[in-house]
């Protein structure tokens, strides 16, 4: 054995149970479930502020139904608590999908826990990234969006050249809260079995009563995950400022 | 680890029962000796049994508790030829029942642990067993643990056995918050087996629902369950003692599984009838 891991070894005869250092199981499906964590944070981020972008466009469109559908997602998503959601996709939903049946009889559903809890997480954190790009959106003044019509730019081509780039940097500061709070509730996917950051301790702490040191192990690197993704959205805010926008 | 605090509780209740006992020490021990005589006296033997643990003790529909415990408890009272009461009790309070002689005898799924023999006479030899065990698909035809091995099976979250049964058998867990989840997690195909107490397994096979799957194979990390009396109690404990040895060679704790539905006899129960048959 390492010395490294024999040190944390000695710090848990002393009561320091930190077992994810010394121990390969439980080292094992720790990293595991911080890289599911990282994974699933990346893949919500990235999916709900695209849903964010699209659903601001929709709800100011020309078209009834477009706006009709985008009011509707987001008073759905936005006022109804995100682990129900999950869980009316994971066992309500996917009975009504197509399923393929294995070898014993069973019927296999299509889509796993990680896949529903990244679909799900993302529509709940679109929802409020939505309204998030529409205050963004709204704060444009109109003389601008009549300004770039005047030089021939469609609606479409304002929105992405004129309108989106102002919009983005007016609502950097809302959108990080909001990202902020999806990364903490990636942590409900345990719900659902899958084996994210939570859910690993979780089993740790049930098998070998660490609690308080599991616990203060899920702050420290929630708060590091937390404070890498806040360090990244500043330094975007400051690598898109535009002077006299704004301030 | 939970468990523990709540012995350590108990324990610290019991010093302060402990005091009060021996005050009136002296005439202790003629007390605890009439005990099987004043269950004589008043005709009744008081057992307490589960309530909420089919088949091991519930309510019937008529609001009457029956199951494998309170059969057993019927038994002892005719070999003492005495009428029988039965008392509800449940995991928190049916060692202060014994202990306050709430009940004469307790029937209830109380494993044997060297904490609670130092609270409570366990009555020896121990009358039954149970450890972890796994549901499955009857298509998938296994005949050992080993054919489970790198397979997704649904357990709950912070059972004592999960991480031995996913070392030891190579098991992918997918632990959920309670039964229900897990189980319709298992109803959806999501995992092909269920890991749960080998007693309550027994339980929901006895739903129809559950008609495709079973549990084929040997439980693991057995633990036995023990009747116990009160201390002190040794003239009541020789009766139950008497009881179970004949129970043992009769066979009749298999009889009252299969009244009962339970469709794998006990492996525990079996190797005693079988120890008791040779003598």
């Amino acid at each position: 054995m390492s010395g490294f891991a024999s040190f944390f070894q000695h710090l848990a005869a002393s009561g320091i149970d930190l077992p994810y250092f010394y121990d390969s199981f439980d080292a094992t499906r720790f990293w595991h479930g911080l890289l599911l964590t990282i994974e699933l944070s990346v893949v919500t981020i990235a999916a709900s502020t695209l849903i964010g972008v699209i659903g601001a466009w929709m709800q100011a469109s020309r078209l009834a139904a477009a706006r009709g559908i985008a009011n509707v997602y987001v008073e759905l998503f936005r006022n109804t608590p995100p682990l129900v959601q999950l869980y009316f996709f994971y066992f309500g939903m996917s009975t009504l999908l197509p399923t393929i049946q294995n070898a014993y009889g069973q019927q296999l559903p299509l889509l796993g826990g990680f896949a529903w809890a990244s679909l799900s997480l993302s529509l709940y954190a679109g929802s409020f990234s939505v309204e998030i790009f529409r205050s963004g959106i709204e704060a444009i003044p109109n003389a601008t969006s009549e300004a770039a019509e005047a030089l021939g730019y469609t609606r479409m081509k304002a929105y992405q050249h004129i309108i989106l780039p102002l919009a983005i940097r007016i609502c950097l500061p809302a959108l990080t809260n909001n990202l902020v709070n999806l990364i903490k509730t990636t942590t409900l996917a345990y719900a659902i079995a899958v084996p994210e950051l939570l859910y690993v301790s979780g089993q740790i702490w049930s098998d070998r009563g660490n609690v308080p040191e599991m616990m203060v192990t899920l702050l420290v690197i929630y708060l590091v995950l937390v404070g890498i993704l806040v360090a990244f959205m500043r330094g975007l805010e400051r690598a898109l400022r535009k002077p006299g926008l704004g301030t | 680890m939970k468990r523990e605090k709540q012995f350590m509780n108990r324990r610290v209740i019991l010093a302060g029962v402990a005091t009060l006992a021996l005050t009136g020490m002296g005439a202790g021990h003629s007390q605890a000796a009439d005990a099987l005589q004043q269950i004589k006296q008043k005709g009744v033997l008081t057992v307490g049994v589960k309530a909420d643990y089919p088949p091991f003790g519930f309510r019937e529909a008529s609001g009457n508790i029956v199951g494998i415990g309170p059969d057993l408890a019927r038994d002892i009272a005719k070999r003492l030829g005495v009428k029988i009461a039965l008392v509800p009790v449940v995991a928190s309070n049916r060692i202060q029942f014994l202990q306050q002689g709430r009940i004469d005898v307790m029937i209830a799924t109380m494993n044997y642990t060297a904490e609670r023999a130092k609270q409570v006479e366990f009555v020896p030899p121990n009358y039954y067993a149970s450890g972890y065990n796994v549901m499955i698909p009857k298509a998938m035809k296994a005949t050992s643990w080993d054919a489970l091995k790198g397979k997704t099976i649904c357990a709950i979250q912070g059972s004592f056995y999960n991480r031995g049964a996913s070392e030891k058998f190579g098991l992918q867990l997918s632990a959920f918050a309670g039964v229900a989840e897990s189980l319709a997690a298992l109803k959806q195909g999501r995992c092909v087996g269920f890991l749960y107490d080998d007693t309550a397994i027994e339980g929901q096979l006895l739903k129809p629902e559950w008609s495709s799957y079973d549990m084929p194979l040997p439980s693991q990390d057995s633990e036995p369950w023990g009747i116990s009396v009160k201390k002190g109690d040794d003239d009541l404990a020789a009766k139950v003692h008497d009881a179970i040895v004949d129970w043992n060679k009769t066979g009749f704790i298999m009889q009252l599984e299969t009244k009962y539905g339970i469709k794998h006899h006990s492996p525990f129960v079996v190797k005693a009838h079988d120890d008791a048959k040779k003598g």
